[in-house]
Order: C-alpha cells, then sequence, then structure tokens
C-alpha cells in the first residue's frame, strides 16, 4: 500500500510539473481569471446587487465555464501519453494502471484546484464590501471543486479513448454539456412537456451536476451530492482503466 | 530467467504471434531477428507486459507476467521501439522520474542516475530538454532510463536505431558486457549486430520461429558456408575448371570473375566436408599444376544470405529455386 501511495505521488508530481513547463498552465490560469471576473463583475452584476454573497454571481457560472476549460485541461492526459508512446514505457513500470490513472487525475485536480484559490480575492473583496455568510462561501468552493473533478474525470476518460486531443476535447464537452443539461431549468421544464411521469423527469435531473451543485452553492452541504460527484469520479476513472485495458488487448 | 512458451497473439484476423517458444538464461544475449511485421516488437510487448497475450505463458525470473506482473516488472529494463520519452522533462528529470517509479529515492536514485546516464554518454545534456535532444541522443535517453534499476533482464527494441556508427559500437559493447550477468533480449535490423553481440539468435518470420542458434550455427545455413574462394594467375580457364572438377571433395564450381590473368572460382565442397579439407586439396591441385595463387580461403557463410533465403515469401522462393 505504501508503495502505491508511493507511486502515485511520483506519477502526479511529473504530471503537474508537465502542466508548468508548458504555458498551457499560465494561459489557462489567466484565462480563466479573466473569465471568472469578467462574469462575476459585469454579466452577473456584483456590485450592482448590493448583497455580499457569491452565490449568484459567482458560482452560478461555474458549470458553464468548466465545460470549456476543464476539457481543454485534461484532453492531453491520455490521448498525449498514447500518441507519443510513453504509455508503454509507463504501464511496464512496476506500477498497477490504476495507480496512474489516479496519479494522473490527482495532478490535473491539483492544478485545477490551484486556479480556483487564484479566485481567492474574490472571496476578500466581499467581505470588505459587505458581511457574507463565508460557510455558504465555503461550500460553495467545495460544490465548484467537486465540480471540476467530475468533469475532468470525464475529460480523463474521453482522452483515454483518442490519440486525437481535438477529438477528446469535443466528446467531453459533449458529455458534460449532457451534465449540466440533464437538469438545467429550460430543460427540465421542456421534458415535463413531453413526458406524463415526473418521476422520469426527476431521474434524469438526477444525474445532472446542476442539481447537486445548487445546494452547495446555497451552502447546503448534503452527502448525498457529494457522493454524487464522487461517483461520477469513480466511475469515469474505472472506465478509463477498462479502456486503457482494451487498447492494450488489441 | 525469461521463459515464453507457446506464446501467440492475433489483431483481429491478422496473427501477429504464432506459437513461440523459447527460454533465455542468465548470461546470454538473445538476438531477435526479422523482417519488418515480423512479431518482433509484439513478443516483446508481451513479455514486458504491456499487451497480454492471447494465450501461452511468459515468465520472468519465476513470476508469471499475468499473474504477478509487478514482480515481474521489477526484474526488467524495457527499451520501447523509437525510444519514446517525455518530451516536457529534462533529461535527469526523466531519469529521476524513471528511479523514483523503480523505489528508488534521495542519494540512491542521484546515483542511479548519474550511473545510467555514464553508461549511456548523456553527461553533456543532462539539463536538456528531451524536446530539442536529437534523435540518436533520445534513443540513449530512453536506453539509460532501461538500465536506471541495474536489471536483471533487459528487453530492447532496436537499441542501437539512430545512432551513429560510434555510438552503436558502444552501445553493442555495453551490451556483450552487460550479458555475462544479464539475460538481454535485443531486436535489430543490422545483422553484424548479431554476430557482434549475441550469444545466441532467433530469426522470425510471419509471427513464427523460423531458425534459432548460434551466429555461427546459423551462418552454416548459408550456401556458401565451407566453399572455397581461389584466385589463380597464369591459368587457362577450362583447364582449371576441369581439373578442379577433378577434386574428390568439390560438388561444383562457378567462376566469379575472369580478366585476362585472373581467374576468381568459388568451389562448392560436398556436403559432410570438413572445413579445410576441400582448401588444402586444392592447394594441392593447383600447385601440381604450378599455376600460382593469389587469394586462397574458406568462406564463412553470410547472415544476410541466410536470412534473406529463409524470410523470403514462398512465392519468390520457389522463383529461386
Ligand atoms: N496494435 C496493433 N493493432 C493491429 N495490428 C498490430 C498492432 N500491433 C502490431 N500489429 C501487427 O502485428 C504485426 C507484427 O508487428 P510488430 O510491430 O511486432 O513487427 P516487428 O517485427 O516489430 O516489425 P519491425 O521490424 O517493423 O519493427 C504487424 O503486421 C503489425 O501490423
Ligand atoms: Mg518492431
Amino acid at each position: 500500500m505504501n508503495s502505491a501511495v508511493a507511486n502515485i505521488k511520483t506519477i502526479a508530481k511529473r504530471e503537474l510539473s508537465g502542466y508548468f513547463a508548458s504555458p498551457v498552465a499560465y494561459v489557462f490560469i489567466v484565462i480563466f481569471l479573466l473569465l471568472v471576473g469578467f462574469f462575476t463583475f459585469m454579466v452577473g452584476g456584483f456590485f450592482e446587487r448590493g448583497e455580499a454573497s457569491l452565490t449568484l454571481p459567482f458560482f452560478v457560472w461555474h458549470p458553464w465555464l468548466y465545460l470549456f476549460l476543464v476539457p481543454a485541461a485534461g484532453m492531453r492526459l491520455w490521448s498525449e501519453e498514447r500518441r507519443s508512446g510513453t504509455i508503454e514505457l509507463l504501464l511496464t513500470m512496476p506500477i498497477t494502471p490504476w495507480q496512474a490513472i489516479v496519479g494522473k487525475f490527482l495532478a490535473s485536480w491539483i492544478f485545477l484546484a490551484l486556479a480556483l484559490a487564484l479566485t481567492v480575492p474574490v472571496v476578500i473583496t466581499t467581505n470588505y464590501l459587505g458581511n457574507p455568510d463565508n460557510g455558504v462561501i465555503f461550500t460553495g468552493y467545495i460544490g465548484s471543486l467537486m465540480l471540476a473533478g467530475s468533469y475532468l474525470a470525464v475529460s480523463c476518460m474521453t482522452s483515454a479513448i483518442t490519440r486525437n486531443q481535438v477529438i477528446s476535447f469535443i466528446l467531453s464537452v459533449v458529455i458534460c454539456l449532457f451534465l449540466i443539461l440533464a437538469g438545467w431549468p429550460p430543460v427540465t421544464r421542456m421534458l415535463e412537456i413531453f413526458s406524463e411521469s415526473p418521476r422520469l423527469v426527476e431521474a434524469v435531473a438526477a444525474f445532472s451536476v446542476m442539481t447537486h451543485f445548487e445546494g452547495l452553492q446555497r451552502g447546503v452541504l448534503d452527502t448525498r451530492d457529494i457522493v454524487f460527484f464522487l461517483a461520477i469520479i469513480g466511475f469515469s476513472l474505472f472506465t478509463t482503466g477498462v479502456i486503457i485495458r482494451g487498447h492494450r488487448a488489441g | 530467467m525469461i521463459k515464453v512458451q507457446n506464446l501467440t497473439k492475433s489483431f483481429g484476423p491478422k496473427i501477429a504471434v504464432n506459437n513461440i517458444s523459447f527460454s533465455v538464461e542468465r548470461g546470454e544475449v538473445l538476438g531477435f531477428l526479422g523482417p519488418n511485421g515480423a512479431g518482433k516488437s509484439t513478443s516483446m510487448r508481451m513479455i514486458t507486459g504491456f499487451i497480454p497475450p492471447n494465450s501461452g505463458t511468459i515468465t520472468v525470473g519465476g513470476f508469471d507476467i499475468t499473474q504477478d506482473p509487478i514482480e515481474a516488472k521489477k526484474l526488467m529494463g524495457y527499451l520501447p521501439e523509437n525510444a519514446p520519452a517525455y518530451t516536457d522533462m529534462t533529461v535527469a528529470g526523466f531519469l529521476g522520474f524513471t528511479a523514483e517509479l523503480r523505489g528508488m529515492r534521495g542519494a540512491e536514485k542521484i546515483r542511479a542516475v548519474n550511473r545510467a546516464a555514464d553508461l549511456c554518454f548523456l553527461n553533456t545534456v543532462l539539463h536538456q530538454s528531451v524536446d530539442t535532444l536529437s534523435k540518436g541522443y533520445r534513443h540513449r535517453t530512453c536506453f539509460a532510463q532501461s538500465l536506471i534499476h541495474d536489471p536483471d533482464v533487459l528487453i530492447l527494441d532496436e537499441p542501437t536505431d539512430g545512432l551513429d556508427p560510434n555510438q552503436k559500437h558502444e552501445v553493442r559493447t555495453l551490451i556483450r558486457k552487460m550479458g555475462e550477468k544479464k539475460a538481454i533480449v535485443f531486436s535489430t535490423h543490422i545483422l553484424e549486430e548479431v554476430e557482434a553481440a549475441c550469444s545466441r539468435a532467433i530469426i522470425i518470420d510471419r509471427g513464427q520461429i523460423v531458425a534459432n542458434g548460434t551466429p555461427a550455427e546459423l551462418k552454416n545455413r548459408s550456401d556458401i558456408a565451407g566453399a572455397v574462394l581461389v584466385k589463380l594467375t597464369g591459368a587457362p580457364l577450362a583447364a582449371v575448371q576441369q581439373k578442379l572438377s577433378g577434386i574428390a571433395k568439390a560438388r561444383k564450381s562457378v567462376v566469379l570473375n575472369q580478366t585476362d590473368t585472373v581467374i576468381a572460382i568459388r568451389v562448392y565442397p560436398k556436403p559432410d566436408t570438413r572445413n579445410g579439407d576441400l582448401a588444402s586439396s586444392i592447394a594441392d591441385a593447383v600447385r601440381e599444376e604450378n599455376w600460382k595463387i593469389q587469394e586462397l580461403h574458406t568462406e564463412e557463410g553470410r547472415l544476410d544470405e541466410v536470412f534473406r533465403s529463409i524470410t523470403l515469401p514462398d512465392t519468390t522462393q520457389q522463383e529461386r529455386s
């Protein structure tokens, strides 16, 4: 078990330094912060609202921002490994495939968490301007991190499917979009019109990250929501393993 | 150290490796030969546990690669075809990373990196990004990676590919030297390499082993092995041919080259002629006639000829005979 942790750490460390060895990391962080600022202050009307809360102007945009940014950060995870052939090196090392999968996933997740942590000035501004409920802000951050992790795990899976990063990106955006739309009010309303059974609408909505992110934004830390996100991550990473094994089997 | 039994692998309808078996002991260097697409890389990928076989078993140091992959992989160093390496790292960073995956830390890791870099002449590029290395240096970087933990078993897929002649020589020497204490399998398209570094060679064609033996044994399968080349001056061709065909041990003779003064003839021995016997009887015959010998030697047989004759497609082989 000890060596498992050590291997995961080694792989995560390499992957993370890989991000910062190229301009990708910096471009990503700058664009992320610019977009967060733009949506929070310009579109979200942070100042006009006159209330010290981040729920609406800040976190509400995250599912949409992540929709494009997270697949961009995750698309190279395995496709690059397959394209350059280093996967052959990695998987003939004395490690198990799941150690490699988890290590690479964790590295990217830490990277996203870093980008998210750089938005803390927004929190400080809010505290300076008024008296927000920092507990709510905290659960909002947890939710945002979970959301990023779920998208990332999906990108991990799609990047294992193909050597081509563009295809990997598009596939992952489509799947993430489905995860958003399944519970997005305009879509659920439309589903309600077409289907007689409200159970179906509910079942579809239960698959949506929106439904589960909502509560966390409002400060409700429900274990079921956390479990949902962890389940998506677990399922996607497991599928990644199956896909990689499939490639190797030929 | 390596035991491969009835190994088979197919990709869809295509059988890449068809029921091959062999074993390699410590102290042996096994050369893997075969035309493009013969299944060399596929076999090596199975031995190193990268792809699972359809059937057959592989054990490395007593550990089954499918049942005990981690233990088996610990014993092996592997240089994959095309020498992949993480391009966003420096050479030292890359070697350090593989050392860590092999369980080394701290001073031990630094020692291992320096040792591998020394062996592969990478000291001048240690802090250069893999991205900017020339092909040969990248190849050596990946080769160094396979040596990082001084493994008992080395699987090298075309280790001299892309190296300059000096480096090729160094790598061959290194392989031969390491082979005294390790079990090494390496594939190559350069036949001199087999003679220079291997204690045994296997030729694979279309997924099957078609020859297995020491380089000398393989060379003996050559058509010209044991034939005698003789160059004479001051002799009429017709008389020479008549004289040579009178030798008991000669099967046939072929004129290779004829100028006004020099005649070059290759004389093939009858089966079961001892090496050297034919040459001495030719020398005796020539001396009787007082012709002058410019050159006389018994040919060794050539690997490339053996390789061609056993790996050519059936149709062309039939045409030849
Ligand atoms: N992943 C794969 N999917 C389908 N076919 C494959 C795959 N890998 C190898 N093959 C096929 O298996 C056969 C053997 O390939 P292999 O790479 O082992 O040849 P090789 O002996 O290493 O050739 P070379 O000398 O060119 O390196 C080839 O016909 C190849 O097309
Ligand atoms: Mg090959």
